[in-house]
């Protein structure tokens, strides 16, 4: 299972080797994450995603609480939030193939934002689902390189507007 | 004008504290140079490691913090294993360390480590201080960490021109305030009711008690709650000591090494109420067939504790005693007689008849007969290897603590821990039992001993082979002793002797319950060697 932790921690020095540690030690994988001060200086975001099942989801949202310098932890479940990461994606492009690749950039809504002899590279912030997409499609021209900023991830108001209170 | 040292010495101050147990090198001399004007006792043990477990030694005697002092590099590391040993048993502590100066920090210079890194996953907190102005928090927060909560070691590294540098004036805080750290003390009220509810359903209960009852000092009222109720009381390893062991609701530990009535009473019961126990393998090795079986209330402190290891009905996190406090104050149950009686029979059924052999001292009666000779309050400390297990179900007491090292199950904590505690516990009985093994891991310490004349007393169960795994090789590996056999033991009396101190050698059960009595009488310390023999099983 694809999980997504928003983790708030409080932004001093080793705070994230400390919460990264926490899941090599526990032979816990990281897919992506990210990390960045929030509208408070004083404290950081890190988004995590990762995959596991139901124990080790509740283990590692326990385990991370116990941390001094870690606020709160969320773990969001589809719907809730939109999530979104920023690649940069450099493609082979030969003359010949430019305005094929220009239109599934225009098709998915991607940004060229250099274009050389040889290549072309995109720039691209959307869900993972259509990064996928975008790969798929870019693959058989050749993809040389891809850099990718992990996923972040805010609370849906809307969602949390639509259920009923309880 | 005042300098960090100093700073760290009156933050000390402030803690109440009282003894440091440590060892000096170059960068933590601004420290202990200020230590001396002030009453805080200063230890020397003689391996960074013992200076952790004498802290850890102290701490559980007193149920406060104790401290521990090291110098940069090996200094900071040897005390790693001490620091992991009090994290995994959840003993109060704050370990302070010298660094080097914090302009070459990283530049691998003489005696340097990166400690806060090293002990990032044995430590509740750790800081690696970089101001002197930073101090006087960093201490607040520190001792108030180790101390609530779930206690736990927590490091605090102080590079040498931290400790050198001044600052205007000292002022320590009176309050702390960490948004991330705010331990729920109280149990939700509507998660007691509904444990109370569970508990007066019950047919079959059992409580199984750990380490936290001890830690948050809620024997008295946890000892009131099973009176109460009447149900019947397992412990872990960690939890010896929540009752008398007399008690006729008290079975026993539980586990692959406790007691067979013990172990039947949780895997027959419909209903386990965990108290402060996180149940480790060695406690229950398969706890999803527990609960199958059986409800379980789990009260804990940690919140991660809940469910990491036993699938709980019931959480309820909070401090022990407010928890229990508040559980007696609403009860009205009492566990039904068939089942208590069948305990019971249970307990009569399984009493294990120890094995003698001529010429040998058969340690598990030893043990109980020590009990008995110990005065009220005694604290006896076991090693790790069959000593552990054979004090672990036979030291028999009502008032009295027994502390080892359960979770990391260190060799080599007994003695210094010793010293520890009886710096805490001057005037109860402090005996040490470990093996001919775990002895030669911290004989070290007698010059500690030795040096300030401490009262303590030490029993060597020597049977010349590292008899636990030992004993293992005899049912796994077909009786090949790959290096397990302690040939040519040193002599230990002679050994005492350089160092000191009186000793003697027992080789059945009368002599050492002779000398026994002849040093418990003495007000020095004393090593009783006891000959043991290598086929005694451990339980």
């Amino acid at each position: 299972m694809k999980y997504t932790l928003s983790v708030l921690v409080e932004n001093h020095p080793g705070v994230l080797s400390k919460v990264s540690g926490l899941f090599s030690r526990r032979g816990f994988n990281i897919d992506s994450l990210a990390v960045g001060i929030t509208e408070d200086s004083n404290i950081s975001r890190i988004t995590i995603v990762a995959h596991g099942d139901e124990y080790i989801i509740e283990q590692l949202e326990k385990q991370l609480n116990k941390l001094i310098p870690v606020i709160k932890v969320r773990t969001y479940t589809d719907g809730e939030f939109i999530s979104r990461e920023l690649s940069l994606i450099k493609v082979n492009c030969p003359a010949k193939q430019r305005l094929d690749i220009m239109k599934i950039a225009e098709l998915m809504e991607a940004k060229i934002v250099d274009v050389a002899i040889n290549t072309m590279t995109l720039q691209f912030a959307d869900t993972l689902e259509r990064f996928e997409t975008l790969t798929d499609l870019l693959k058989p021209y050749g993809i040389r390189e891809i850099v990718r900023t992990g996923t972040v991830a805010i609370e849906k108001d809307s969602a949390a507007q639509r259920k009923p209170t309880v | 004008m005042i300098s960090g040292a100093e700073i760290m010495v009156k933050c000390l101050q402030e803690e109440g504290v009282e003894i440091v147990f440590g060892y000096p090198g170059a960068v933590i001399c601004p420290f202990f140079d200020k230590l001396c004007d002030t009453d805080i006792k200063a230890v020397l043990v003689r391996q960074e490691q013992n200076a952790a477990h004498a802290a850890s030694g102290y701490a559980r005697a007193l149920l406060k913090v104790g401290v521990c002092v090291a110098t940069s590099g090996p200094g900071a590391l040897n005390l790693i294993t001490g620091i992991a040993t009090a994290y995994m048993d959840s003993i109060p502590m704050v370990a302070i360390t010298g660094q080097v100066r914090s302009d070459v920090l990283g530049r691998d210079v003489f005696q340097e480590a990166d400690i806060t890194g090293a002990c990032e996953s044995f430590v509740k907190h750790s800081y690696l201080v970089k101001n002197t102005a930073d101090l006087p928090r960093v201490f607040k927060e520190a001792f108030h960490i180790a101390s609530t909560g779930r206690p736990g070691p927590v490091l605090i590294d102080v590079p040498v021109d931290v400790q050198e540098g001044t600052v205007d004036s000292f002022e320590y805080p009176e309050k702390v305030n960490i948004i991330g750290y705010k331990p729920s003390v109280h149990g939700h009220p509507m998660q007691i009711k509904r444990a109370l509810e569970m508990i007066s359903k019950s047919e079959r209960p059992v409580i199984c008690a750990g380490g936290g009852v001890l830690t948050s000092g809620s024997k008295p009222k946890f000892r009131e709650f099973a009176q109460k109720t009447n149900i019947p009381v397992v412990s872990t390893m960690m939890g010896i000591g929540v009752m008398p062991s007399e008690d006729p609701l008290y079975v026993g530990m539980i586990g692959s090494h406790g007691v067979k009535a013990a172990n039947m009473t949780i895997h027959n019961a419909d209903l386990v109420i965990l108290c402060g126990a996180r149940v480790g393998d060695r406690a229950v090795a398969a706890p999803e067939q527990v609960a199958e079986r059986a409800k379980v209330i789990h009260i804990d402190i940690d919140p991660a504790e809940i469910g990491k290891n036993m699938k709980t009905t019931i959480p309820i996190v909070g401090d022990m005693k407010n928890v229990i406090s508040q559980m007696l104050e609403d009860i009205d149950y009492t566990a039904p007689a068939e089942w208590t009686e069948k305990v019971c029979k249970w307990e009569e059924d399984y009493v294990a008849k120890p094995k003698k052999f001529d010429g040998f001292v058969e340690p598990k009666s030893f043990i109980a007969k020590l009990s008995s000779m110990l005065r009220q309050k005694a604290i006896l400390i076991a090693d790790v290897g069959q000593n552990q297990i054979w004090c672990a179900n036979n030291f028999k007491m009502s008032d009295g603590r027994f502390f080892t090292s359960g979770g990391m199950g260190t060799m080599g904590y007994s003695v210094p821990a010793a010293v520890g505690a009886k710096f805490a516990r001057p005037n109860r009985d402090v005996v040490a039992v470990c093996g001919d093994g775990s002895f030669q891991m911290s004989l070290n310490e007698l010059a500690t001993i030795a040096q300030n004349n401490l009262n303590v007393k030490i029993i060597v169960m020597q049977n010349n082979v590292l008899g636990m795994v030992h004993e293992l090789q005899d049912i796994h590996y077909n009786g090949r002793y790959a290096i397990t056999e302690l040939s040519d033991v040193p002599d230990f009396g002679v050994i005492a002797k350089a160092y000191g101190i009186e000793s003697a050698v027992a080789e059945s059960n009368e002599d050492a319950e002779k000398y026994a009595e002849k040093m418990l009488k003495s007000d020095k310390p004393f090593i009783l060697i006891c000959k043991v023999n290598p086929k005694t099983s451990s339980r």
